[in-house]
């Protein structure tokens, strides 16, 4: 904006100077033939041809015309012409006069250019011109060029004002939609205007590559499928194989320790790697066919419920849920297995004596499960929802390891934000529920 | 029973097939969902399993169309993707239950009998009884040799169930999804911990323990013989 003021004013003031600089110098060439002239005619018929000449002049002029004339003697006093007396300024260096005419019907000060011009006998011509109107005529310039420029910036700013706001509200479209996309909803694309201008052919090109996103992880999520197929079957034939020999260990002389042993090991081997699938199929997720609304405070109850008794067991005191309202958009299901995982870990990892609470602020949306066990050291905080993480002193006891990565995930698909802070001593896992 | 099962893969279902006729039933195999549409719509079945990746006609399809045409035969739908949109879906379209393969067999024979009983016995009862195990529904009272047993709400709910279906294998996952109305996979057997304290109550001091655990498969509550 600054520098296109600035620009418009440079070109205004271009414009004054060609035009008003073009006038003086129209004016003062017109005085310069005058002079000319006369000088001629001074020349071929003398002092009297002058003098006829300039009362002609002189008769024929009329009120409102700008021409002066003054022609004197060797000591300036007049003899001829319609200004009274020589002016008292001196000349430039280029021999011109510039001065203030005094006449009884000027209102306004007039002021004059004129030359002095010195003829052979001792006569001194000036010949001039009022430049009344022609200062009028520069005002009436400088007022349109002013005038000009009001309009211009005044054009140029609301231009620049609708421009931007139809840039801003087509930023924000993107804006939207890609926020719509980060939240999982892959099916969404940027709004095109059909005006074929830049911002349509940057939309397009964003749609085209959140095609190809899209495509990709259909294609992740089919060879998770496939995996999932095709690893699966061999390892439910095994499994179905072990479950069999189970009948059968008393006739063949089996150790049944043993089969079962193996049945557990294929269990686990299983559990891990339907909990992998899950996880990946969640952070994939981008339709959300099981969401309803969820009361969060009665699915929390049941959770309490159900592992109360194993903190009892445990010796540990679960203090129960306030009674708040709550409620969220979600997937019951998914919720009561993300607060159960959390539950489940406070449980293990808290020894016997401690305490497990979990309090609820419903006006701010924010849940904690708090815990008196041996809490998970700073530096390491970030990185225990990544699969397969486990803390040092926690590798001796079972537990795949893929609990919080599953909290994780449920959590990202539900707009929950977790963060792990110190219970001083335990830990406190904080959920932010969105609003 | 007489079982329907439709399943591409000859493995499982020979598996299933065979361990239904170990234990009494009788199982009809179909290959394809064509094959299996046809048997299910002409022949009649206590229940059918059926596999929602088939060949010809999917699982869904097959149970939606018997559904139209006005066969209400309980359908058990397999899987093997285990997630939760597609257990909504099979429920949709009309399957009675989900079982996610890999699978026990004594999960699944577990839940076809329940299936099974479900549809024979759905008379609303007012009274249960399972050997001198008394439970009244109206009174919300239970009681064993005359003597009243003081349950939570969860335990009684717990003990309806397992009465409901007594001399039948009841798995732990059927626990939460019936007892406790969730679908989720938990990390340790929290189930355990509600039984073993529900036949604390039910079963000590008494002489004929009445709860027992089956290995590898879950619970059953059945009268002393």
């Amino acid at each position: 904006m600054v520098l296109f003021s600035t620009s418009a004013l440079l070109l205004l003031v271009f414009i004054y100077w060609s035009t008003a600089g073009y006038m003086l110098r129209q004016a003062d060439e017109t005085i310069n033939a005058e002079i000319k002239g006369l000088a001629e005619r001074y020349e071929t018929d003398g002092f009297k041809g002058l003098t006829a000449q300039l009362a002609e002049r002189l008769a024929a002029q009329q009120p409102g015309d700008s021409s002066i004339y003054l022609l004197t003697d060797a000591n300036l006093s007049p003899l001829l012409g319609n200004i009274d007396r020589w002016p008292r300024v001196p000349e430039d260096a280029r021999g011109w006069v510039n001065f203030r005419l005094e006449g009884p019907e000027s209102e306004r000060v007039h002021t004059a250019r004129a030359r002095a011009f010195a003829l052979k006998g001792n006569f001194y011509l000036l010949v001039g011109r009022d430049m009344f109107e022609l200062q009028d005529t520069q005002h009436l310039i400088v007022r349109t060029l002013i005038w000009g420029m009001a309009i211009t910036l005044a054009l140029a700013l609301l231009g620049g004002v609708m421009m931007s706001r139809s840039m801003t509200r087509r930023i924000e479209s993107i804006n939207r939609t890609s926020r719509e996309i980060m939240s999982g909803d892959l099916t969404k694309r940027i709004p095109t205007t059909q005006s074929g201008d830049d911002f349509d052919a940057l939309a397009e090109n964003l749609n085209r590559m959140l095609d190809q996103i899209e495509l990709l992880m259909d294609g992740v999520r089919r060879v998770s499928d496939n995996i999932a197929h095709d690893l699966k079957t061999p390892l439910a034939r095994l499994h179905r194989r072990l479950e069999s020999l189970r009948g059968r260990e008393s006739r063949n002389g089996l150790n049944q320790e043993l089969v079962d042993s193996a049945v557990q090991e294929a269990d686990g081997l299983l559990a891990t790697f339907n909990a992998l699938l899950r996880i990946a199929r969640i952070e994939a997720e981008s339709r959300r066919e099981g969401f309803g609304e969820v009361d969060l405070q009665s699915v929390l109850c049941d959770v309490c419920e159900l592992y109360g008794p194993v903190a009892e067991e445990q010796g540990l005191a679960l203090e129960p849920p306030p009674k708040t309202s709550l409620h969220m958009h979600g997937d019951r299901d998914l919720l009561f297995q993300m607060l159960a995982n959390l539950l489940d870990n406070a449980i293990k990892y808290t020894p016997a004596g401690g305490r497990l609470r979990i309090s609820v602020n419903a006006a701010n949306r924010r849940l904690a499960i708090c815990d008196t066990g041996p809490g998970i050291p700073e530096p390491e905080r970030h990185k225990v929802f990544q699969r397969f993480y486990r803390l040092d002193q926690s590798r001796s006891s079972s537990g795949s390891g893929l609990g919080l990565s599953l909290v994780a995930a449920v959590a990202k698909l539900h707009g929950i934000k977790i963060s792990l802070a110190d219970n001083a001593p335990g830990l406190c896992v904080n959920l932010q529920l969105p609003e | 029973m007489r079982v329907l099962v439709i399943e591409d893969d000859s493995d499982t279902a020979a598996y299933v097939a065979k361990g239904l006729k170990e234990v009494g039933h009788v199982a009809d195999c179909a290959s394809n969902g064509r094959e299996g549409l046809h048997l299910a719509s002409t022949e009649t079945y206590d229940v059918l399993v059926v596999d929602r990746m088939l060949p010809e006609i999917d699982g869904l399809s097959i149970i939606k169309s018997l559904r139209n045409s006005g066969r209400h035969t309980p359908a058990l739908v397999l899987s093997a993707l285990g997630e939760v949109d597609d257990r909504v879906q099979g429920l949709q379209a009309g399957g009675d239950d989900y079982l996610v393969k890999p699978f026990a067999f004594s999960e699944l024979l577990a839940r076809l009998e329940a299936l099974v009983r479900r549809s024979d016995i759905e008379v609303p009862a007012t009274k249960l009884k399972v050997g001198d195990l008394e439970m009244d529904l109206l009174a919300r009272q239970v009681r064993r040799e005359g003597r009243v047993i003081e349950l939570q709400p969860r335990e009684f709910r717990l003990l309806e169930f397992l009465m409901r279906h007594s001399g039948q294998v009841v798995t732990r996952t059927m626990l939460l999804e019936k007892v406790w109305d969730y679908h989720f996979d938990p990390q340790t057997n929290v189930i355990d911990v509600h039984v073993s304290r529900l036949r604390s109550k039910i079963d000590k001091g008494f002489s004929d323990p009445l709860l027992h655990t089956v290995r590898g498969a879950g619970y059953v509550l059945r009268a002393p013989e």
